[in-house]
């Protein structure tokens, strides 16, 4: 299977692990993924807040590159760039397009979240298929935050305000979902860096609920979401006074893990939060068989 | 008592609807999106109160507000609006609105935020945290506020760490159609025209 794909400019920095264990899983699952040739940013928030025009624009310049593609599918793991991408296709199809200067001829590729994709009948399937690792015992909340539902009439999601792309996920590989209220609610995105008080007071009441919800961990999609849970958690902890300890993994990490992908060791090994004291703890990160190329000494 | 009369100004409202269209016309006060809101705790207007100036044309307090500037841009309020009002859209537009009129902005540093990603991207096509990251701690004086409030240790721990774990790139990387990316982020300030 070949899909068009748009990683976003975090995925060849900061979101490096999210890179690594999407490459890993697509090559385990036979999925093949075909950059958008010559990709561009889509803007992200800066645009959309201060140069309305330029944001539909840049992201109109990856969907005309996008169409050129002979693959009917786009998966976009970012979803601030899936939810740019979603505004600007809108746009540019329009009644207003000719504020804009991309004109869109060819037809457009279906844009995927990431997430939703993976939590298709036919993914699910596919998936439980290779899994040898099943992820028992794993207490979870997936986050989902903003972007990927909101608003509805951009991101088409049909269960915008209780997501379940990723709760599905999770219940195939093993593992147990947990219920909780905050799965869309705000991290705080880009103002980790201009308003670092804000991201800490609505990060923490996340950790807050994850642990009143006896969940052991995190799981998310959204790289901004992941960094601000996973490598602020040591100054939250200082600002609430308080341990949560909750690790933050990313949805495709854990399917890498019960899938025994290769590089799993590598991708975790990049969180900031400790991600593997709880996998130790549960049985589910015994030393691997490849970690010893010259096999066991008996 | 002498109660102070307000001529509503519909001037601010057609522009913005001109632009949008936000429907802002449609708010009924039910103040749902003011309740769902995340940030309303770092606000000087609830976002029911922005709407409301905006359709009573209040142009200085809406685009000096620090509201639209700590608007974290969530959707929340936009998803569960009962009568459609596009209402972080019109934050946007009135953040766009006020640096183009050079209405000084009462959170400085999400500006220069903005700024400075938009002129990254410009450089080379795609966003290079490594400049984007420093410049934005240098150019917003985030660096030495953390200075001066001896947060910068963590900081500094931090930025070794991500390095070490191989999560900073070190060179970025050209795209061919960079001239592109630079015509669209240089296009000249210009007022929506409807079409």
């Amino acid at each position: 299977m070949k899909v068009a794909y748009y990683p976003g400019c975090s995925l060849e920095g900061t979101a490096r692990d999210y890179a690594e264990s999407i490459l890993g899983i697509c090559a385990s699952l036979g999925i093949q993924l075909e950059e958008v040739p010559d990709w561009n940013c889509c803007g992200a928030t800066a645009a959309h807040s201060i140069d309305h025009r330029a944001s539909i624009d840049l992201a109109g310049r990856i969907l005309k590159l996008a169409a050129q593609m002979p693959h009917p599918d786009m998966l976009v793991p970012c979803p601030l760039c899936f939810n740019r991408l979603k505004t600007a296709a809108q746009a540019l199809q329009g009644d207003h397009h000719r504020r804009y200067s991309v004109k869109l001829e060819a037809a457009l590729p279906k844009i995927w979240d990431l997430a939703d994709f993976f939590a298709t009948k036919e993914m699910l399937e596919t998936v439980a298929e290779q899994i040898t690792k099943p992820l028992e015992g794993l207490k979870v909340v997936c986050y989902y935050g903003c972007m990927a539902n909101r608003p509805p009439e951009v991101t088409e999601a049909k269960d915008f305000e209780d997501p379940q792309s990723m709760d599905c996920i999770v219940r195939n590989l093993g593992g147990i979902p947990v219920p909780w209220p905050y799965k869309t609610d705000c991290c705080g995105a880009s103002q980790v860096l201009s308003r670092l008080d804000i991201v800490s007071r609505l990060v923490g009441n996340l950790y807050d609920m994850a642990q009143r919800v006896g969940a052991q961990a995190i799981v998310v999609s959204c790289q901004m979401c992941q960094a601000n849970l996973d490598m602020y958690q040591g100054k939250i902890e200082a600002d609430w006074g308080r341990r949560f300890s909750l690790p933050v993994y990313y949805f495709s990490e854990l399917i890498g893990l019960a899938i025994d992908a290769n590089g799993v060791k590598k991708w975790l090994s990049r969180h900031i939060t400790n991600p593997f004291p709880l996998l130790r703890e549960l049985g589910l990160w015994s030393t691997h068989p490849r970690a010893h190329p010259h096999g066991t000494w008996r | 008592m002498s109660q102070e009369t307000l001529n509503p100004d519909y001037q601010l409202l057609e522009q913005l609807e001109a632009a949008g269209p936000f429907q802002a016309g449609a708010c009924f006060q039910c103040r749902k999106c003011t309740n769902g809101c995340p940030v309303t705790f770092a606000m000087d207007l609830y976002p029911d109160e922005v709407i409301r100036m905006v359709i009573l044309g209040q142009r200085e307090p809406v685009l000096r507000c620090r509201t639209i500037w700590v608007c974290a841009s969530c959707e929340t309020c936009t998803t569960r609006c009962p009568n459609e009002v596009k209402i972080a859209e019109l934050m946007d537009c009135l953040k766009e609105m006020a640096v183009e009129e050079g209405v000084p902005c009462p959170q400085p540093q999400v500006l220069t935020l903005h700024e400075t990603l938009l002129s990254n991207v410009k450089k080379r096509g795609r966003l290079f945290e490594g400049t984007f990251l420093s410049t934005y701690m240098l150019r917003s004086g985030e660096l030495w506020r953390r200075w001066k409030s001896g947060t910068w240790k963590g900081e500094l721990k931090l930025a070794w760490q991500m390095l070490y774990k191989g999560r900073l790139r070190l060179f970025p990387r050209t795209i061919k159609g960079k001239k592109e990316v630079r015509a669209i982020l240089t296009h000249p300030r210009q007022t929506e025209n409807t079409s």
